[in-house]
């Protein structure tokens, strides 16, 4: 069980200054992180890998450089956890499949070079499902972890391991991936602030890829302000990802914002019977207190909203269905050795190498492209997101930002959907739209019921990550 | 709710290059059937007028020069990641 009133870690702010100042040793801090997963994660299973040696080596190194008067960077010291998604040196990047097991990367993602450049210290890799498929880890090829407020239900999903991992305060944040709800989902679960940033913001080279027009990269922690610290170091511009967009010449952890006369909506779509009326009597009064304070509170009605799902899963499995034709068991890890023809190791490969739901997507995928279905399904559903991305932009002219659940409850028991996909799928119904449009959208806890944590989402226009970190920012102060 | 039988399935699994055990394609039929159902939703919207978004940020091709960048693994670490390796050669599969 999480002990909520235990703080482990200073702010990441201080942490660095700290270590710059000689105060706190980077090697000390790493330990501290290595103990603690050693004695914690055997009850709840985050963690996929140490990395230990490298670890200890890069934070030996920033310890002789600071003791050498140097300044060693905005992240001075500070260990952090990373989605097994993520491409990593000193470890397997395996995105929690069988197709990638033992697969040591030739190269690094962009992201960690840029955390790495400041300072941070990668010291493990966290649990997914395989692939970034699904939304409570139970669809890992490794293991299924556990809720940290409640073993018997999951964290969460897909970076369910990297939201268990900051809640159980295993390192000061860890970085997730937010396909379709990925980061927010299980940011809710298990209690801490999830941020998906901007589409193109946080280069995603470097990261197994889901579905390029929608993944994202951005950071779990305890706070609002680590989130933002952590995005300012990763955001910007990177010559191996042709999709990254300029970012803000400000940064992203100074926000300085009141609250008096911010237009606030409320998004009339994402409140009905079908939510837990518990859960949704916590995110009314989150947003009352906003109101409370001085924000102008209306509730807005976005249609299309409905369909976003929908649209989701055609766009999403077509994607996914290409991106995935890269494992063939020729290039990567898993190969199928005993074979006549080149066709059946590809076959044998594919079979053996992708779980149930990487195999249901990719057929879902390769049917909506299929000849004679291209326009009806996948076309079709580019142009309901245009819909959709029309409605965003609508409302924006009238709101600085938009504000719901994340999730139609708390976190579900380990079993209980399972066996029904679909049912499963549903869980993504308030997260995907925001992918859809490649808006920002945050996750900060709200309050609790039955110990369990809720969520408030948080949803700003396109590139207006500050602002949405500076409302969150001010509602986490409010609701203290 | 038999929206895809059981030959569309088998063709899927062949292009998808995936075999499916029976027991499979019978779960598959059902499940992905149930799932094209409900984004059958779609079917409801008006459209007209609107063209398809593919791309959000509404950047368009981005080219640079074809060269090295950074090299983050020496030769030698490169070497000791590979799965199979003689010499300065990597080892794979015969592919013809």
């Amino acid at each position: 069980m999480v002990d909520k009133n235990t703080k482990v870690w200073e702010s990441i702010y201080d942490i660095a200054n700290k270590v710059n100042n000689s105060e706190l040793k980077a090697v000390d801090n790493v330990n501290k992180s290595l103990t603690r997963i050693n004695d914690l994660d055997g009850e709840y299973n985050a963690i996929v890998s140490l990395i230990k040696d490298r670890a200890l080596s890069k934070a030996q190194e920033i310890d002789k450089k600071i003791s050498e008067g140097k300044n060693a960077g905005r992240l001075a010291g500070v260990p952090f956890i990373a989605k097994d998604n993520f491409l990593t040196f000193g470890s397997e990047s395996t995105a929690s499949s069988n197709m990638l097991k033992g697969f040591k990367s030739p190269y690094q993602s962009t992201a960690i070079e840029k955390l790495e450049a400041e300072g941070a210290i990668c010291v493990g890799k966290a649990n997914l499902d395989a692939f970034a498929h699904g939304g409570s880890t139970e669809n890992s090829d490794i293991k299924v972890t556990k809720n940290p407020h409640d073993t018997t239900r999951v964290p969460g999903g897909s970076s369910g391991g990297s939201a268990a991992s900051t809640a159980l305060q295993y390192t000061p944040f860890a970085l997730g991936t937010d396909t379709g709800g990925s980061i927010r989902q299980p940011a809710s679960f298990c209690g801490v602030v999830g941020l998906k940033p901007t589409y193109g913001l946080v280069s995603r080279s470097g990261v197994v890829a889901m579905a390029s027009s929608t993944d994202v990269i951005g950071p779990l922690t305890n706070t609002v302000d680590d989130a933002a610290l952590v995005l300012d170091v990763m955001a910007g511009p990177d010559t191996l990802d042709g999709t990254t967009i300029k970012r803000d010449t400000e940064s992203y952890d100074n926000t300085k914002l009141t609250l008096k006369n911010k237009k606030i909506g409320v998004i009339k779509e994402y409140f009905n019977s079908d939510n837990d009326s518990e859960a949704q009597k916590i995110v009314n009064e989150s947003i009352n207190l906003l109101a409370k304070n001085g924000a102008v509170v209306e509730e807005v009605s976005l249609p299309t909203l409905k369909l976003a799902l929908a649209v989701y899963y055609i766009i999403v499995p077509a994607e996914l269905s290409s991106n995935l034709s890269r494992h063939d068991g020729q290039r990567y890890e898993y190969s199928e050795r005993n074979f006549k023809t080149l066709e059946e190791s590809y076959t044998k490969s594919r079979t053996v190498g992708f779980g149930e739901e990487a195999k249901r997507r990719i057929m879902i995928g390769t049917h909506v492209l299929s000849s004679g279905y291209y326009d009806a399904y996948y076309k079709k559903a580019q142009i309901v997101r245009t819909k959709i991305i029309n409605e965003f932009n609508q409302v924006f002219k009238k709101y600085d930002c938009l504000v719901g659940p994340v999730t139609p409850s708390t976190a579900f028991k380990i079993g209980e959907n399972v066996d029904n996909p679909l049912h499963m799928y549903m869980q993504d119904i308030m997260t995907v739209s925001s992918n859809l449009a490649g808006i920002p959208s945050i996750s900060v806890p709200c309050g609790e019921v039955d110990n369990l944590p809720v969520g408030l989402q948080i949803i700003c226009q396109q590139n207006k990550d500050s602002e949405l970190l500076g409302i969150a920012k001010l509602f986490e102060d409010l609701n203290k | 709710m038999s929206k895809i039988n059981r030959e569309q399935i088998l063709k899927l699994a062949r292009l998808s290059k995936i075999e499916l055990t029976d027991e499979e394609v019978e779960k598959y039929q059902t499940e992905l059937s149930e799932i094209l159902d409900y984004v059958e939703l779609l079917d409801s919207v008006d459209v007209s007028g609107l063209k398809p978004t593919y791309q959000v940020s509404g950047k368009t091709n981005a080219v640079r020069a074809d060269e090295v960048i950074r090299l983050q693994a020496s030769p030698d670490e490169l070497k000791n990641i590979l799965p199979d390796s003689q010499g300065r050669y990597i080892k794979v599969g015969r592919m013809i």
